[in-house]
This record gives C-alpha cells, sequence and structure tokens, in this order.
C-alpha cells in the first residue's frame, strides 16, 4: 500500500501529512510533485493544506489546473481513494470533484484553533473506525472554510449520508455557536456518491500524536489504511 | 585611494562635485561627503552616492549605535575577530543548530501597517534560510498606542493582519510574543518580528563571495521601484509628510517567498552555492558589497542582467530598489544551469548578473558603461561611526524619587483584580494569536497562551522555547535595570516551561539617538542587557537597533526587547502555566530569602500596572533585581521540573501576584484559596511587580521533594494555599480581599481586546 | 492593446460578510442612505492577437477567473 502526497507551489501542510503517515501509521508514503501526469502507482491519494498559489484569485482556483489534477480525476473515477485537506478540499471542490465551494469564513479572519466534530457517517472509507455521534477533538486553521452549496445539493449531501463531520461543542451538540467559520449546516468534511474522494476542512495529520494535543486525526487516516489493507 | 583598473577594463573620472543639497537629502552630511571623495580619489556618481547613502545610514551601518554594540561580547568579537560568521546560531546538540534573529519594521508599519508588518516577517524569515536553515517558527512583539483612540485600532487590527497575511501563507507557525498598549507608541508603534530556523551545523550556509570567476545569480522576484531609500526613511523622525512618503513602503508577496524557501533549500542541498545573502535593506547594493567585504573579494554586475518589474528603471534605481523576495547566490562555475533549474522549477527568476572578482572592488556597469567603481570594504565595513554625547534626561530623578508612601488602598479589590485583568497590555491575546497559524509544521507543543512557546526538535528529543520579553516603562523609569528584567524576566519565562537559557536576539528600539538623552537611555540599556546576558549565560548572538521612533510630540519608551531561547532535554519534562486540577497545593517560589521579606524594599509598586492603570502614575522605581536570587530561582524551578514535581509554573511579572493567580485559575478553569502574609499593605502584597518569583502548583505528595529543592538552591517557597473550588479568594494577613468567581475573571480578561476592536 | 475589463461578483443569494462590515462602516461616517453593499473583483487584462476576444474572455472567466457555483461575471472590451 503506497501513499501519495501532492505538493502544489505554495503547499504547506505537505510535510506534516507526510510525517503522519510514515512516523505515526508507519506506511509507505511518497510526495508527488504537481507536474506528475501519473498518480497509478497509489493507493490514497492526499491533497494536503497550505496556500497552494498563494491562494491568489480564489483559493484553489489555480491548483485545479496543476497536470497532476487531471491525473487525480482518473484516479478517482477508477475509485482510487482521495483525500483533501482544508486547502486540499478547497482545491477537490475548484475541480469540482466534490460539490459546493468554500468562502471567506463568516468571522472574516484567519482561525487556527482545536474544534470538535461530530461524526456523521461511520461506514465510509475515511471514518469507518469511529461510531456516528461520536465527538472528536482536531484543529482549524484556515481564512475560507465556509463551506456552501445550493439548497438541491445539501439536501443530496444529507438523504445520501455525504456529510462525513459537522461542527459540534465538546457534548457532540451541533450549534451556531459551534461553527468557526457560517459553514451550511455545520459542515466540516463530505464524501462523494462513490464514496472514494473526501474533503474536510479540520486537519487529522495535526492531531496524531499526545504531544501535540490529539490523537483523533489517527481515526481518519488508520479508516483509510484499513479500508486499503 | 584606489587604484587604476587594469588595462581594458575602465576606470570612472568623475570631477564633478555633488551639490549638498542633493547628498543632504540622501542622509549624508559634509564629512561623510568629503570621506567618500577621499576614499575614491574622486567625487562620486550619482549611483555611487546613493549607495554610500543607503550602506552608511544608521539603519545598514550602524553608525550611531556600533560603539554601544561592542558591549555585547560575541558582536564584539565578530567584529574584531573573524567575521560575523555562524552569526545568530546556537548548537543544541544532536548536530542541530538554531538560527535565531529578530528585526524591526517600525516605520514602514506606521504609515501602511499591513503590508509594513507583511514585509517585516518576509525581511525576518529571509534572514533565517539564506543561512541554510529551515524557518520552524516566528514570534512578534508589538507596542500600540491606547486603543480608545481609533488610529490605534487600526495599526493594531492591520499589523495582525498583515503578519498573519504573510507568515500563514509562508506555512512558518507563529508561535506567540507579546503585545503592549501604551500611550507613548501612539503614532511611533513598534513592530518586532523574530524568526528561529533549523539546520544541520554541517550545512550551514554563508554570506560571502568565493572564487574569482564564480557567476553572481540573483534569484526571486523582479526589481521594481520598491522602497528606495527605504533604509534612509527608516533614519529619521516620523513627521507629518511621512504619510506622503508612502511609496517607500513595499509589498509582500508571501507566495513567492514560500517558493524562495523551497528553491533556496534544496538549491543549497547540491553544495555548489558558494555564498548567499538575502536582500534587504539596500537591495543589491547591500549584498553585492557585504559578499564581497566578507569574502575579501570584489564583484562586477551589470543592471541590465537584473530581472525588471517596471519600465526605464536608472541604474540607481536598480542598485537601490528594496523590491522584496530576492537573494543573491554566488554559484560555482559550471553549476549555474543547475542551480537555475531548481529556482526555475518553483517559478522563481534566476538570472546571472555578474561575477566574482578579485580586485576587492564592486564595479557596477549598465550594459557597457561603468556607473559606479567603489570599494567593498569601506561600503559595507567601513561606515563613520559617531560618539555621541549622553546625557542623563532630566526627568529621571524626578520620576524615581517620587513618593507613592501616600498611595491610598482600594476600596474594592475584587474591583481593581478585574481592571487590571482587563486591562489590553494584560489581557489575553487570543483575538491575535487565533488570527496566526500556531500549528503548522506539526512542532508546536505548547501553544500560545503559556509563558513561552515550545516546539519539539524532531528526529530528537529534544525541544527549543522562545519568549520574547521587554516592559518599556520600566526601562522609561530605569534603563539600565529595566534592561536587566527584561533579560531576566525572558529566562524566567523560559525556566517556567522546563528551559535552560542558550541565546538572545535583541530588537533595541529607542528614540531620536542624536538626543544626549535618548543616547543615553540606549547606552544604559545596553549596558544592562549585556551584563544580564553574561550572567545568565545567553549571549546576545544576533540582533537589530532602531531609531528615530518619535515623533514631535512623544517619544516612545526605551523599549530593548530581548528575544530568548532556550532548551529543553527531553521534551516530556515540560511545564505550563495553567493550574492542572482540584486539590494541588499552590506555592509561591521566591529567590528573595527569608532575610529580604522581612524588609519589604524591594516591594514597591514602581513602575507597576496597577499604579498606572488604577492611580494614573508612571513614576517609582521598577521592581528590584538581584541576579544571583534570580538565577537561584530558575535553578530551582528547573531542578523541580526535571524531576517531574510540578503541574504548573507561572512566572509573576505586570499586574503582579493576584494577576498571576487569576490567570493560572483562568487557564486550568479551577478556582484557588490563597491566603498571604505581608509586611507591606494589600494592594502592594497583591499587585506589585516584585521580580524572582514563580507560582508554582504541585501535586500534595510532591510537595516534601519540592521544599528539598528549594532549600538545596537557596530559595525561599510559600505555601499560599490550594486549588479548589470556583472561585479565586484571597486573603491578607487574614483579611480577605479578593473573592471573585473564574468565570467573572474569565470574561473581563478574555472580552477585553474584543470589544476593543468591536468583534466580541 | 485591447483591454478586457472583467467584473466579478458573489451571487446575490450569498451572505457577503465583508460587503455587510463596509456597510456598517459607511453608516458611522454618517452615510446612512447605503443599503446594500457588495463586494467583488476588477480584473485587467491586456489582451492581443486576433481572433473572437469576446469568446475568449469569457472562457477565461467560466474557466478560472470566476467560480460558477458561487460568482457570476461579465466583461467589457475596450479596443
Amino acid at each position: 500500500m503506497k501513499f501519495g502526497v501532492i505538493q502544489f507551489p505554495g503547499s504547506n501542510c505537505d510535510q506534516d501529512a507526510y510525517y503522519a503517515i510514515r512516523d505515526v501509521l508507519e506506511q509507505p508514503v511518497e510526495y508527488i510533485w504537481h507536474q506528475e501526469s501519473d498518480v497509478r502507482n497509489y493507493d490514497c491519494v492526499i491533497l494536503p493544506g497550505g496556500f497552494s498559489y498563494g491562494d491568489y484569485l480564489r483559493t484553489g482556483a489555480i491548483a485545479r489546473f496543476s497536470p497532476v489534477m487531471n491525473a487525480v480525476q482518473e484516479f478517482a473515477e477508477r475509485g482510487g481513494l482521495v483525500i483533501g485537506i482544508c486547502n486540499g478540499f478547497q482545491i477537490l471542490c475548484e475541480a469540482h470533484l466534490l460539490p459546493g465551494a468554500l468562502l471567506t469564513n463568516n468571522t472574516l479572519r484567519f482561525r487556527c484553533k482545536y474544534v470538535h466534530l461530530r461524526v456523521e457517517n461511520d461506514s465510509s472509507s475515511f471514518t469507518h473506525l469511529c461510531r456516528r455521534g461520536q465527538v472528536l477533538r482536531i484543529p482549524i486553521a484556515h481564512h475560507s472554510g465556509c463551506y456552501y452549496c445550493e439548497t438541491e445539493t445539501l439536501k443530496e449531501l444529507e438523504d445520501n449520508d455525504r456529510i462525513l463531520l459537522r461542527y459540534c461543542d465538546k457534548d457532540g451538540n451541533v450549534t451556531e455557536e459551534a461553527n468557526p467559520n457560517g459553514s451550511v449546516s455545520n459542515i466540516a468534511g463530505i464524501i462523494n456518491a462513490h464514496g472514494n474522494v473526501a474533503g474536510m476542512m479540520p486537519h487529522p495529520e495535526r492531531a496524531v500524536e499526545e504531544l501535540l494535543g490529539s490523537t483523533d486525526g489517527i481515526l481518519i487516516l488508520r479508516s483509510i489504511v484499513e479500508r486499503l489493507a | 585611494m584606489i587604484a587604476n583598473g587594469e588595462p581594458g577594463s575602465k576606470t570612472i573620472q568623475n570631477t564633478i562635485p555633488i551639490p549638498p543639497e542633493v547628498y543632504r537629502e540622501m542622509g549624508l552630511n559634509d564629512q561623510e561627503y568629503a570621506r567618500i571623495v577621499d576614499v575614491l580619489g574622486r567625487h562620486p556618481t550619482y549611483t555611487e552616492l546613493g549607495m554610500y547613502a543607503v550602506m552608511w545610514s544608521e539603519h545598514c551601518g550602524y553608525k550611531f549605535s556600533r560603539p554601544i554594540l561592542k558591549l555585547f561580547r560575541k558582536y564584539r568579537e565578530a567584529i574584531e575577530g573573524s567575521g560575523l560568521e555562524n552569526a545568530g546560531i546556537v548548537d543544541i546538540g544532536d548536530g542541530f543548530g538554531i538560527a535565531m534573529k529578530m528585526e524591526s519594521h517600525n516605520h514602514p508599519s506606521a504609515v501602511e501597517p499591513f503590508q509594513g508588518a507583511a514585509t517585516g516577517v518576509g525581511g525576518i524569515l529571509r534572514d533565517i534560510f539564506t543561512m541554510g536553515a529551515r524557518p520552524i517558527a516566528c514570534m512578534n512583539s508589538l507596542r500600540f498606542g491606547n486603543l480608545d483612540d481609533p488610529r490605534n485600532r487600526y495599526l493594531f487590527e492591520h499589523v495582525v493582519g498583515g503578519i498573519a497575511f504573510y507568515g500563514n501563507c509562508v506555512g512558518v507557525p507563529t508561535v506567540g510574543g507579546e503585545v503592549y498598549f501604551e500611550d507613548c507608541y501612539s503614532g511611533n508603534p513598534l513592530v518586532n518580528v523574530l524568526s528561529v530556523g533549523l539546520l544541520k551545523l554541517e550545512e550551514v550556509a554563508f554570506a560571502r563571495a568565493c572564487g574569482p570567476g564564480n557567476p553572481v545569480m540573483l534569484v526571486g522576484s523582479r526589481t521594481g521601484r520598491d522602497g528606495i531609500h527605504g533604509a534612509t526613511f527608516a533614519s529619521v523622525e516620523l513627521g507629518p509628510d511621512s504619510e506622503s512618503r508612502r511609496p517607500n513602503v513595499q509589498i509582500g508577496d508571501p507566495f513567492t517567498e514560500k517558493c524562495l524557501i523551497e528553491a533556496t533549500l534544496e538549491a543549497l542541498r547540491t553544495g555548489y552555492i558558494v555564498g548567499i545573502q538575502d536582500m534587504g535593506a539596500a537591495g543589491i547594493t547591500c549584498s553585492t558589497c557585504e559578499t564581497a567585504a566578507k569574502g575579501g573579494t570584489g564583484m562586477k554586475i551589470d543592471v541590465r542582467k537584473v530581472p525588471l518589474r517596471e519600465e526605464s528603471m536608472t541604474p540607481y534605481e536598480i542598485m537601490l530598489s528594496e523590491s522584496q523576495e530576492r537573494m543573491l547566490a554566488i554559484v560555482q562555475k559550471g553549476h549555474e544551469d543547475e542551480v537555475a533549474r531548481i529556482f526555475t522549477k518553483w517559478g522563481l527568476n534566476a538570472s546571472i548578473i555578474g561575477e566574482v572578482t578579485d580586485d576587492g572592488l564592486v564595479h557596477v556597469y549598465d550594459g557597457q558603461e561603468l556607473v559606479a567603481q567603489v570599494p567593498a570594504r569601506s561600503l559595507a565595513e567601513e561606515a563613520p561611526t559617531y560618539e555621541l554625547d549622553t546625557e542623563e534626561p532630566e526627568y529621571l530623578a524626578r520620576v524615581q524619587n517620587y513618593d507613592l508612601s501616600d498611595l491610598p488602598e482600594p476600596d474594592d479589590y475584587n474591583k481593581i483584580l478585574l481592571t487590571l485583568l482587563s486591562s489590553p497590555t494584560i489581557a489575553s491575546k487570543e483575538w491575535v494569536y487565533e488570527q496566526y497559524d500556531h500549528m503548522v509544521q506539526t512542532n508546536t507543543v505548547v501553544l500560545p497562551g503559556s509563558d513561552a512557546a515550545v516546539l519539539r526538535i524532531r528526529g530528537t528529543k529534544k525541544a527549543i522555547a522562545i519568549t520574547t520579553d521587554c516592559n518599556g516603562r520600566y526601562c522609561y523609569l530605569d534603563p539600565y535595570l529595566g534592561a536587566q528584567i527584561a533579560v531576566a524576566e525572558a529566562a524566567r519565562n523560559l525556566a517556567c516551561s522546563g528551559a535552560r537559557p542558550l541565546a538572545v536576539t535583541d530588537c533595541l528600539n529607542f528614540g531620536n539617538p542624536e538626543k544626549p538623552e535618548v543616547f543615553w537611555q540606549f547606552r544604559r540599556c545596553v549596558e544592562g542587557m549585556a551584563e544580564a546576558c553574561e550572567f545568565f549565560e545567553a549571549p546576545v548572538i544576533s540582533g537589530n537597533v532602531s531609531f528615530y521612533n518619535e515623533t514631535p510630540e512623544i517619544a516612545i519608551y526605551p523599549t530593548p526587547v530581548v528575544g530568548m531561547l532556550g532548551l529543553i532535554e527531553d521534551v516530556e519534562k515540560r511545564c505550563t502555566s495553567g493550574f492542572k486540577r482540584q486539590g494541588d497545593i499552590i506555592a509561591l517560589i521566591s529567590g528573595w530569602t527569608v532575610d529580604d521579606i522581612g524588609k519589604c524594599h524591594f516591594e514597591s509598586l514602581g513602575g507597576s500596572e496597577y499604579l498606572k492603570t488604577v492611580h494614573g502614575i508612571v513614576a517609582g522605581r521598577p521592581p528590584a533585581l538581584d541576579m544571583n536570587k534570580e538565577k537561584r530561582l530558575h535553578q530551582a524551578i528547573l531542578a523541580a521540573i526535571d524531576r517531574q514535581l510540578l503541574s504548573s509554573a507561572h512566572d509573576c511579572s505586570e499586574g503582579g501576584l493576584a494577576t498571576t493567580l487569576a490567570e493560572a485559575c483562568i487557564m486550568g478553569e479551577v478556582g484557588a484559596q490563597i491566603s498571604l502574609s505581608a509586611n507591606c499593605g494589600p494592594a502592594t502584597a497583591l499587585f506589585a511587580e516584585t521580580q524572582s518569583r514563580v507560582v508554582v502548583s504541585v501535586p500534595a505528595d510532591n510537595l516534601g521533594k519540592l521544599r528539598e529543592i528549594c532549600e538545596g538552591h537557596q530559595v525561599q517557597i510559600t505555601v499560599l494555599g490550594k486549588t479548589a473550588g470556583d472561585k479565586l479568594e484571597i486573603a491578607v494577613n487574614d483579611e480577605p480581599v479578593i473573592s471573585v468567581k473564574i468565570l467573572e475573571l474569565r470574561e473581563a480578561w478574555s472580552r477585553s481586546i474584543p470589544e476593543k476592536m468591536h468583534s466580541a | 492593446m485591447p483591454k478586457a475589463n472583467v467584473y466579478v461578483t458573489l451571487k446575490p443569494s450569498l451572505l457577503d460578510a465583508q460587503g455587510k462590515v463596509v456597510q456598517g462602516a459607511l453608516e458611522k461616517l454618517g452615510y446612512t442612505n447605503v443599503s446594500n453593499v457588495r463586494i467583488g473583483k476588477y480584473i485587467q487584462l491586456e489582451i492581443q492577437g486576433d481572433g473572437n476576444l469576446e469568446q475568449q474572455v469569457d472562457e477565461m472567466c467560466r474557466k478560472l477567473l470566476a467560480n460558477p457555483v458561487i460568482e457570476d461575471y461579465r466583461f467589457e472590451i475596450e479596443k
């Protein structure tokens, strides 16, 4: 099994994802330069957080045209597992591999803090090690994390159990106060119709060691490992 | 005098004198101009004049400060000895080194706070990765005027926004710092940015041009007209026409900087970069002559080969441009293409603009025409220095002798405590640090809010701790003592985190040094800092001087900011400031002994936040400091943390003991029952900012061992009470004076800044 | 050289948090007669060549300059 972490110009959390996979999950992992045209040899492709192309014009707008994204599209069409974290989620939406878009936080400021997430779907390849309703403690760090989609899209996501994670308080209540950025329906992460492409704004790769403050991120990353095994 | 050039090369024979108005406008005086004529053996060209004006400005040449900076041992050794090699790098063992530096961007931030602060971050990062170190963290020390003034709110908001904009995009976590609000910084905001980087000691890169014939490559962004004479802008007071100088402020591009970091580190790994220097103040002029001077070589460049962003730029403009995100690399001949390919891969320009020579001169060509021919050393190392006059300021005796004995005790101590907690200098800075990504790179082990930031060093068991400290008010009341306290407090903060001090970087912010009272303050601060750094075994390894922080109305307090780096040998043995649970014993560990405590002479409210906020007085002497006692305190705390006895450790500083206790309760979300005995009035016992004290909490079982450690280190331990309930209750001499719910303390502390900034 | 002026705006149904804050700031300055502030982007392109410039710019907008999920666009070509 092999993980690939894509590096766009401006990606910052590529190294963090790499270390989490290599040192904590102890799985083979490589970097994939954004000019690569083939990702067939990987089992899971990670689009990491950061500021690809400086977030210039719109976050993820330019990165989605990188050559590697064609390969990622084909990889996803053939059922390969793809997870976009933060900027990665933004890129997947711009590339239409996931529906909706990420807007500027309703607070208009960058926000870096630990949040609580309620697991909404516990059978996906990314969350099957969790229980529905379980509360995870994972950090966010973003300026544009406000998930938006049209009403019909939201209904489709809800009806088909495609919402993975919602922002909640420490007791698992999904409230407005617990929503750090104004996302519609407190959505923090979703999957595509086929269930093989996920996007989430919080950073699981930052919650993989007690030393860093939480190990809840391991549940998400290890779900992928076990699904691939 | 310079000799004529070799046969075949041209020489400038300019004998037209430059009018005094012209060179004075650039910041040079008559003597300096005469000196230039003497060095060159002729009058300078316009381009050469511009080069001298920037390199000999205070900002680049340290013409006023250098004689005083020699008080710092390492600086002196570097200047007198083998050059500034390895300046700013500390060996932390396991083959790793930490590069550390702090810089100011005060004047640009006063005029355009967002970009001023952003480019400040950009500049300090380049100082780090030019040494071959990957930047792993930033911190900042900020000062503004009172937040009731909309202009100060504007500056505060946009400075923080600018730091967030640049730091977050570039992927370097901003892990802490400090923010102070004082009237004297109104109109003179201080923006000091610190960065640390990690490298393998065998991979240090040097800023020297070696090997005549080696190509000189300019990498990074295109060059425009940004910031021309930015260095001279920083060398004068801010006046009514400063707004119109706005074109001097550069625009930062953090995306390009991120690519530059990756490309530079990758290119350095090829081994084909002989020398490299970042371009900051004075751009190409500075990087060419400094690398040539350090290499003992010369350089010839052609400005036509510099990739430009604007049309029709003159050689003068190209040499002085302070366009951001550029580096100068000296590459081993034959390997230019390989190195250039790396920069191109990252979307950056890489252009050969010249080559290293062996004549000690910097030749600047504009195509075929020679426009400058200057000895590198005269520009880089031979800026004239001046011994400025010093004079003890007349205000000093008056404020120091202010009689504080008649201060009335307050009626309501609870109200005072809540007032202090909501005073913006003390209040929670979460509004600030939540805007910074403080977790990227997944090394941050102690997040903002504690006494120091702690970062683990991947691949080792170690961690580093960093803090920035300076109480400008103390330095105003006693520059020498205030500066010593800044160092002592930094070391104390590190000790509370479990770190032993290693090194200091500084940012010395002062008013107009040409005023004898200001230069006296500068001299006394540096003397105090130098002595304290030697004492705490944390030498100054790098730093920055920022003068002219004053307007016609007001000058800033002398503000020598200390950035201190410490080492934690085992990252598991670290400590944070908040109480952790109910039922722990709370104790005060103090360097002052029983003999001292009886006397009260060192416990005064002079210079305290209480005195300023509640009584509107800035006077008295800063709290006394005995460095021996302070050091014993640090050693005791470190020993206790090493034995893993403590639940928490929080040092006493602004706001005094009551504030320290309140903060520990708020962070731990637990109350405390405290009983103090005091020989002075309750206000002094609660709010005096007495030095050399740390509030710790320990499980009851560990108290005995803690007492042994304190006895062994000759420091005093006094049990104050225990963590319990949901209130902070303090009795002084059995008289209850404080009883406030933690929730109420928390509200006052955490809402203050968001409410003032209208974003509660 | 021909120029294209592109205007990209948030779709009307979307909350414009920035616009709201700006409206509040204008009110504080005494302009209480401003009812709705929407903030968008103005992109200026210097564009050469033959061919159908309108069609090219339209494609640029649809592909890159605007995100059709959340933004509307219009443009004008100055020859």
